[in-house]
C-alpha cells in the first residue's frame, strides 16, 4: 500500500541543459525536496511553491507547476476536500494550516470603488500640497475645554485634551505576530522600520525580545490568554498595551505553538521550559464577561501608568455589540480582525469557516459606536486582509481609524504565501527558529523593505486622498459618501452604509 | 411650487454647487442701507444662476430691538391661519404685517412672505420653565414641523434673513432692502448644479440671529455629516452650508469654543505649522485636531458667519475658494470678488486676501460677542428650526 493516497500538488521542472549543478536550491529549500546525485533531484511530494528555490537558482532552470493531475469532475467534492478525508483517514488529527483563508468567499472591497473629484470640487496634488497622514490611536475626549491663559491666547484646560493617545505617521501599524511563531529577526525588522515609519509594531502573544526594548515607543505590546512574557515591565515597555482576545484566523481558539519552534531565546521570552508546546487557552481565564475584561483593562491601565489599552477580537457575527461593550468597558481601541486574516497556525476547518469579513465589521462597528455617541471614546484598527493601499484606503473610508497588515509584512521580508508557518521550516526564514534559516532575514535588510513597503502604501494613500479633494486622513476616515457598491446585494450595501454607483 | 419639499427622495444626494458671497460690517454701529449689499452681489451676478439669492441684516428693526422677528414663507393662507394660531398661543404679537416687496423682473411664484414681531407671553414662558431662546426655537421647530406649507426663515431679534429663487440683486430688491439700514449685512448667490427651486433652501441659513452663507463643496461632506449625526443633527438637505451651520452650533454653542479656535477646528492649520508653535498653543491645536478631525471642514469653502454684534469670514484649509477682504475707516468688507468691494469702497485702507484658515472678524463695539444668549436647544431641534425639513423635523422632540 501507498503510505499515501495523496498525490503531489506541485511539480518541480529542472531545465538539466541549463542547470549549473551548483547545489544552491538543495541548500535553499526547507522542505528538503532536493537531493544531490551530481545534480539534483527533486521529491515533487515535499514542495509547498514557495519559490524560494526559483528565486535563488542562478541559472533560472528550476520551475515549479500544478500538478495536471486530473480529479473527475465534482462541484460538491472539490479535490481539497477529497485530500482532507484522506489526510484524516490517515491521521485521525485536525488538519493544520498557516495563513490566512484562502477560500473563494466574496471579497466586498474587489466591489466597492472610491471617488474623485471633478469641477465642482478641485482634486489636490500631492505630489504639490501637503497631504497629512497623521493618526492618532486611543480615546479621545467628546470635546475640548480651553481656558485664556496670560499673554491673551487659549490653553487646554485641566483635564480638557487630549491624553495617551499615540501618534502615528501613517494610519497602518505592523498586526501582531509573536516571536516563536516568526524568527527573532523579524521582530528586529518590524521593530527598526516602525521606530523609522513614526508607527508601531505589535508584540503578538509571545513576549518581547530583550533585543527590542530599545524600540519601546514603537511597539504595541500584546497580552493574550497564555500571558506569554507578561510582566510588569513588560506593560511598561510598549507605547500601548492589547488584550487579544480573538484572532480573525481562529475566533474562538486559542494557540498552539509547538515545542519544536521554544528554542532557548524563545523559551526565556515567553518565561516557559524549552521545547514543550505553548498553548494558550481559547479565553482568557480570568475572562469570562465583560466586566472581567473592564477589570483587566483597567489592572493593565494601573500597571502601565494609563497606556492606551486595546483589545483584538475576531470579526464573528455580534461584532458590533461586543465592540460597543468593549468600549464601555474602557478600551482606548478596539482591533478588528476579519475572516481573512493571517495566522502562524490554526485548524483549517477553522479558518475557513468561522468569522466574517472586516468590511462588514468596521461598518457596523463604527456605525454602532456612533449612534451610542462613543465613537470617539476608542480607535477602531482593521486587519484580515489588507492587501493594498486601496484595501486600506477603504478600510478608512468605512470607518477604520488604523488598518493592521500582517500577511504584507510578511510578504516584504520574502513570504510567498505557501501557507505552511505552523511546520516551523519556512524556508524564507520567516516563521521558523532554525537558525540556519532565521538568519536568511537580516533585520538591516529587513527593515528598509518594510520601510519602502510603507511608504509606498502612504504615498498611494496619499494620491487617492488628493483624487478625493482632501488633504487630511480624518476627512476620508468614515467618509462612506466618498464609497460606492458594484454587483454588492441590497442588504450588504446597507449593512456597510454605501449607496451602490449610480446613486 | 413646494413649499417644504420632502427631501426624503433627495437626501441620498449631495447637492453641489458653486456660490458667491459678501458681507459687511460698520465696527462703529453706525447703519446703513441694504443697497450697499445689493450692489456688491450684483457685481458677482455671474457667480450663481438664478437659483438662489439672499441675504441677512442686522440693526435692521431699530423700532423693535427686543421683539423676535419672525420672516416667515407660506405656501398659502391656510398655513398662514394655522402659523399665526401658533403665534397667538405663545407670543404678544405686537405687529403682523406683509412683509414689503415689489414687482421684480425674473422673480416669479413667491410664497406669501410676512413678518411678525414678537415676545413671549411671561407667564407662558415662565411655565415652560425654558429661556427665552429655547422657547423661540421650540415654536419654530414646532412651526417648521408640523405646519404643512410655513417655513420660518429668520426668528432672531432685530435681524432678518431675506431670500428666494433668483439672482440676489433681483431678491434685494424684491425685497426692498434699499429701504433698510443694518450695521452688518452678509449676502449670497447661489450656483446649485441640483436644487429642488424652494425659497426656503436659498441662503443665508439662520438659527435665531446666526446667519450663515457658504461658497464651496465640502469633500468632507460623508464624515462631517456623520459626525453630527452622532450629536443628533440630522443633515437632511445635503448641503455643505447646513453642515457648516451646525458644525458652528456644536462647536461654539453645545462646546463653548472661542469663535477663533473653533474656525481653527474646522479649517485647521497643517501639522507642519501646528509642530512648530509654542507648546501651549500647539497642545490646544493637537486636541483640536484630534478631536474635531471629522468635522473639519476639508475642500474648498468661504464661508460668512453673520450675528448681532459681527460677523467671521473663513476660508479652507488651503485657500481652494476666493475671499478678498477689506478695511476702510470702521468698515470691514468681505466677499469672493475684490470686484464686490471695489463696487461698494472703491478705495479702502487695506485690501488682502485673507490666508487659508485665518478668520477674518469684524466685531461692533458695544455689542455680545456671538453667543445664542441661553439656548439650550438639543441638535435635534437646531436641525429642525433651521432647515424645516420633514426628514430633519420627524425626528427632533416638539414640545
Amino acid at each position: 500500500m501507498p503510505t499515501t493516497y495523496i498525490q503531489p500538488e506541485f511539480r518541480v521542472r529542472i531545465d538539466y541543459d541549463k542547470c549549473h549543478k551548483c547545489g544552491r536550491c538543495v541548500q535553499q529549500c526547507g522542505w528538503g525536496v532536493y537531493s544531490f546525485n551530481e545534480r539534483p533531484i527533486p521529491d515533487d511530494a515535499k514542495c509547498k511553491a514557495c519559490h524560494r528555490c526559483v528565486t535563488f537558482c542562478p541559472a533560472h532552470c528550476i520551475s515549479i507547476e500544478k500538478s495536471p493531475l486530473a480529479y473527475r469532475d465534482n462541484d460538491n467534492w472539490s479535490p481539497s476536500l477529497r485530500k482532507a478525508v484522506w489526510r484524516q483517514a490517515e491521521t485521525g488529527g485536525v488538519l493544520l494550516t498557516g495563513m490566512g483563508n484562502d477560500k473563494p468567499y466574496l471579497r466586498i472591497f474587489d466591489h466597492l470603488v472610491l471617488d474623485a473629484c471633478q469641477v465642482t470640487n478641485p482634486s489636490i496634488d500631492p505630489l504639490r500640497e501637503p497631504m497629512e497622514l497623521r493618526t492618532f490611536l486611543g480615546r479621545k475626549p467628546d470635546s475640548v475645554a480651553v481656558e485664556a491663559d496670560a499673554d491673551g491666547g487659549w490653553r487646554l484646560a485641566d483635564g480638557g485634551g487630549m491624553e495617551n493617545n499615540v501618534e502615528l505617521e501613517a494610519p497602518i501599524v505592523f498586526a501582531p505576530m509573536s516571536y516563536g511563531s516568526v524568527s527573532l529577526n523579524v521582530h528586529k525588522s518590524m521593530a527598526m522600520a516602525a521606530s523609522r515609519l513614526g508607527i508601531l509594531m505589535n508584540t503578538g502573544e509571545g513576549g518581547l525580545h530583550a533585543d527590542l526594548y530599545p524600540y519601546a515607543d514603537n511597539i504595541i505590546v500584546q497580552c493574550a490568554s497564555g500571558r506569554f512574557g507578561v510582566t510588569p515591565e513588560y506593560l511598561n515597555r510598549g507605547a500601548a498595551i492589547e488584550i487579544k482576545v480573538g484572532q480573525g484566523a481562529k475566533p474562538g481558539i486559542g494557540g498552539h505553538l509547538p515545542g519544536e519552534k521554544i528554542d532557548n531565546e524563545v523559551s526565556r521570552t515567553r518565561m516557559i521550559p524549552q521545547g514543550t508546546d505553548a498553548l494558550s487557552p481559547a479565553p482568557h481565564h480570568d475572562i469570562y464577561s465583560i466586566e472581567d475584561l473592564r477589570q483587566l483593562i483597567y489592572a493593565l491601565k494601573e500597571a502601565s501608568g494609563y497606556k492606551p489599552v486595546g483589545v483584538k477580537i475576531a470579526a464573528v457575527h455580534n461584532v458590533a455589540a461586543i465592540a460597543s461593550g468593549i468600549v464601555r468597558a474602557g478600551a482606548d481601541y478596539i482591533y478588528l480582525d476579519g475572516f481573512r486574516g493571517g495566522t502562524g497556525a490554526a485548524p483549517t476547518i477553522i479558518r475557513d469557516h468561522i468569522g466574517i469579513p472586516v468590511e462588514i465589521a468596521i461598518a457596523v462597528v463604527d456605525q454602532r459606536l456612533r449612534e451610542e455617541g462613543i465613537r470617539n471614546q476608542a480607535s477602531i484598527v482593521a486587519a484580515g486582509s489588507i492587501r493594498s493601499s486601496a484595501d486600506m484606503a477603504k478600510a478608512i473610508a468605512l470607518g477604520a481609524d488604523v488598518v493592521a497588515i500582517g500577511t504584507a509584512t510578511l510578504m516584504a521580508l520574502g513570504c510567498h504565501l505557501c501557507q505552511q508557518c505552523h511546520t516551523g521550516c519556512c524556508s524564507w526564514g520567516i516563521t521558523t527558529q532554525k537558525p540556519e534559516l532565521t538568519r536568511r532575514v537580516d533585520p538591516e535588510w529587513g527593515a528598509e523593505r518594510l520601510v519602502n513597503l510603507v511608504h509606498a502604501w502612504s504615498h498611494e494613500l496619499q494620491e487617492i486622498l488628493g483624487a478625493l479633494g482632501v488633504n487630511a486622513v480624518e476627512s476620508l476616515r468614515g467618509s462612506r459618501e466618498r464609497l460606492r457598491s458594484i454587483g454588492l446585494d441590497e442588504q450588504t450595501c446597507r449593512v456597510l452604509g454605501v449607496k451602490p454607483a449610480g446613486l | 411650487m413646494p413649499m417644504r419639499p420632502a427631501y426624503s427622495e433627495e437626501s441620498p444626494f449631495k447637492i453641489h454647487g458653486g456660490c458667491g458671497l459678501m458681507g459687511i460690517c460698520d465696527e462703529s454701529g453706525v447703519r446703513f442701507s441694504g443697497e450697499v449689499a445689493i450692489q456688491a452681489m450684483a457685481v458677482q451676478h455671474d457667480r450663481g444662476n438664478g437659483l438662489g439669492g439672499g441675504f441677512a441684516g442686522y440693526g435692521i428693526y431699530p423700532e423693535f430691538p427686543d421683539h423676535f422677528a419672525f420672516h416667515m414663507m407660506y405656501h398659502d393662507l391656510r398655513a398662514k391661519d394655522e402659523a399665526e394660531a401658533m403665534f397667538d398661543q405663545y407670543f404678544l404679537v405686537d405687529l403682523a404685517e406683509p412683509m414689503p416687496t415689489r414687482m421684480v423682473a425674473g422673480i416669479n411664484d413667491p410664497p406669501l412672505l410676512w413678518r411678525y414681531f414678537l415676545r413671549p407671553y411671561p407667564h407662558k414662558l415662565e411655565e415652560s420653565e425654558v429661556s427665552a431662546e429655547d422657547y423661540v426655537v421650540r415654536v419654530v421647530m414646532t412651526v417648521n414641523s408640523s405646519v404643512d406649507g410655513a417655513f420660518v426663515a429668520s426668528s432672531g431679534k432685530n435681524m432678518g434673513a431675506f431670500k428666494g429663487v433668483g439672482y440676489p440683486e433681483e431678491i434685494g430688491h424684491y425685497f426692498m432692502l434699499e429701504e433698510y439700514e443694518g450695521h452688518t449685512w452678509v449676502g449670497h448667490n447661489r450656483f446649485p448644479t441640483n436644487t429642488p427651486g424652494w425659497w426656503g433652501g436659498a441662503h443665508p441659513f439662520t438659527l435665531l440671529d446666526w446667519s450663515i452663507v457658504h461658497n464651496g463643496e465640502i469633500s468632507s461632506y460623508g464624515i462631517n455629516s456623520r459626525y453630527l449625526e452622532q450629536f443628533g443633527y440630522r443633515c437632511s438637505l445635503g448641503t455643505d452650508t447646513e453642515v457648516a451651520a451646525y458644525l458652528f452650533d456644536l462647536l461654539l454653542r453645545r462646546h463653548k469654543l472661542p469663535l477663533e479656535l473653533a474656525c481653527k477646528a474646522l479649517a485647521s492649520p497643517l501639522w507642519a505649522d501646528i509642530d512648530r508653535m509654542p507648546a501651549n498653543e500647539r497642545d490646544v491645536m493637537r486636541s483640536l485636531r484630534a478631536v474635531y478631525g471629522p468635522g473639519m471642514l476639508n475642500g474648498p469653502f468661504a464661508i460668512v458667519l453673520g450675528f448681532n454684534g459681527g460677523m467671521v469670514a473663513l476660508n479652507d484649509r488651503i485657500k481652494l475658494r476666493p475671499l478678498v477682504a477689506a478695511k476702510s475707516g470702521s468698515l470691514v468688507i468681505v466677499a469672493s470678488e475684490e470686484s464686490a468691494i471695489r463696487a461698494i469702497c472703491p478705495d479702502p485702507d487695506a485690501l488682502w486676501a485673507p490666508k487659508a484658515g485665518e478668520p477674518v472678524v469684524a466685531r461692533v463695539r458695544g455689542m455680545d460677542w456671538p453667543i445664542h444668549g441661553d439656548l439650550h436647544a438639543t441638535p435635534g431641534e437646531v436641525s429642525c428650526a433651521v432647515t424645516g425639513t420633514e426628514a430633519s423635523c420627524d425626528t427632533a422632540e416638539v414640545s
